[in-house]
């Protein structure tokens, strides 16, 4: 395991040193399988506009267990996590993470192949106080559930 | 150099579990610096876990996952010393990767 701490380096400097060597490093052995970000639902400034990118408005579902803080005291960490409940929705093929009052509501999406659990965990970003969605998508279909997250600090701006 | 990305796999009742911390700013493109300039988007847009070949989730990510981006995914059929393997790259064509054995 590497030394977590930039040994002293910036950040930007970090990447900008690193950068170069990495794609080198990594080139061989890329491996991408055929991807399709759907980049539309990201692009949206609203919450209505992103359920419209995504077809339909979702429906609400007990099935979806959807962990985020009650109180976040730094909006640019929040963890949230996602876990479908397999037995009551079956046959989950993609998660979304919405967060309503950011510039860009869809804040992550993940693509969860048969081999994979329906579950997901990861840190966002939450501009201001408002509600978080957590989306599961099964035959096309959309299901979710919301939580409201309070942000003491936002997330966005410096 | 240190590595970039730091991955854990572990062996559960029925799944393996899989948790990542990569290294990146993550910056939204809506910040400015000192000066008032806009500081460019920089964020990871695609993350691969890999196991055994096969992809075994995909996330696709907007600049509002937070900085120095952490990952838990299960999957299922792992075993002990599979390696498991995780790819990102970014909107700017930076990339990276890791792997670690299952344990």
């Amino acid at each position: 395991m590497g030394n977590w701490d930039p040994l002293g380096l910036t950040r930007r400097g970090f990447i900008k040193a690193s950068s170069t060597l990495w794609v080198a490093a990594t080139l061989p052995q890329k491996i991408w399988a055929a991807t399709l970000r759907p980049a539309a639902a990201f692009q949206t400034t609203t919450l209505e506009a992103t359920f419209e990118a995504l077809g339909s408005v979702p429906k609400f579902s007990d099935a979806i267990l959807f962990s985020t803080p009650d109180i976040a005291e730094n909006g640019a960490v929040v963890p949230v996590k996602i876990e479908v409940d397999a037995a009551a929705l079956p046959g989950v093929s993609k998660l979304y993470v919405i967060v309503e009052k950011n510039p860009n509501p869809v804040a992550a999406v993940f693509e969860v192949p048969p081999s994979a659990q329906p579950y997901a965990e990861t840190r966002v970003k939450v501009a201001q106080t408002g509600k978080l969605y957590a989306v599961a998508e099964v035959d096309g279909q959309l299901f979710m559930t919301e939580k409201e997250t309070k942000v003491t600090l936002g997330g966005c701006g410096g | 150099m240190a590595s970039r990305i730091r991955i854990r796999a572990q062996l559960k009742d029925d799944y393996c579990e899989v948790k990542a911390l990569m290294r990146h700013p993550m910056e939204t493109g809506l910040r400015k610096d000192q000066s008032g300039a806009a500081i460019p988007a920089n964020f990871i847009e695609d993350v691969q876990v890999v196991h055994n070949d096969a992809v075994v989730m995909q996330a696709y990510w907007g600049a509002a996952v937070s900085a120095n981006p952490f990952l838990g995914v299960r999957f299922k059929g792992g075993a002990q010393g599979d390696v498991v393997k995780i790819i990102w790259r970014d909107n700017q064509g930076d990339s990276g990767s890791g792997e670690t054995t299952i344990r």
